[in-house]
């Protein structure tokens, strides 16, 4: 396959905006979503070298990937909203009780 | 062609996935992302791997954006038009900047090995992407395969008792 880098160019894109999008935004469900965005970017890393080197163990392991972020947002979501219900707001920023 | 493809499935890719970052309202972040996932999903087709396309859309752009989408309803957040509700704009850019110079820096000066493994284009075509990967999934992974299910049983309790307000 010849353009094994573009893919990955590509996915290290994709992971650097969603870098950027977990350290500037504040609304915990748009950090989320970036991070959704961060686990695909590597999902795409993983089916490009697999593809290349003719071995799906990669596709595999973006199967269990996939797996883990679904639990993710399962919890995530929930812990979401059991913010919501004490402090009427998702900023991050008002995720301090345990700051010292 | 289908380098041209290519370049424009990478710009929609690349313009949504700043649209996710930019946008003020959740809503639309959530639409955004929707189309990078997508986008993602056209790029496993273009990758022989059209099984991994089929499970990005329903399990990604279905099941997880149906779960946020619908959280943002539930709560229902005033979007506060009139401040830009940001951490420190300049340094995470600068870092995600530098993520991505350090990452492009390596990509271009390393060399994958060279394809040697047993599943070629041919190989997948004839054989079928779905059933080699099923027969991996069930002999070589078929531990972790089971470990899967804990995880997901466990995540189901968690959110069940995360969310209820008296246990």
């Amino acid at each position: 396959m010849e353009n094994l880098n573009g893919y990955l160019i590509i996915s290290a894109i994709l992971f650097s905006i969603g870098t950027v999008g977990v350290l500037v935004r504040k609304n915990a469900i748009v950090i989320f979503m970036c991070i959704e965005m961060m686990l695909n970017a590597v999902n795409l890393t993983f089916v490009a070298l697999s593809r290349h080197l003719g071995n799906l163990d990669g596709q595999v392991f973006v199967f269990f990937i996939m797996t883990v972020a679904a639990a993710e947002a399962a919890v995530g979501l929930a812990l979401m909203i059991a913010f919501y219900n004490n402090k009427e707001s998702i900023d991050v920023d008002d995720m301090n009780l345990m700051k010292w | 062609m289908e380098t041209l493809f290519f370049a424009f499935i990478s710009l929609v890719a690349i313009v949504s996935a700043i649209l996710v970052v930019g946008c003020r309202n959740p809503i639309n972040s959530a639409l955004a992302l929707v189309m990078t996932f997508f986008c993602l999903a056209t790029y496993y087709v273009m990758l022989d791997a059209p099984f991994m396309a089929a499970v990005q859309v329903m399990v990604y752009a279905g099941a997880i954006m149906v779960l946020i989408v619908f959280t943002i309803m539930l709560l229902n957040i005033r979007v506060n038009a009139s401040k830009i509700a940001t951490h420190k704009l300049v340094l995470g850019s600068a870092i995600g900047f530098f993520t991505l110079l350090n990452t492009i820096v390596i990509i271009l000066k390393s060399r994958a090995a060279l394809p040697n493994g047993p599943y070629s284009s041919t190989v997948i075509k004839q054989v079928g992407h779905t059933e080699l990967i099923g027969r991996e999934m069930f002999t070589n992974f078929l531990l972790p395969f089971e470990i899967t299910s804990i995880l997901l049983l466990v995540a189901i309790v968690g959110a069940v008792i995360l969310a209820k307000k008296k246990i």
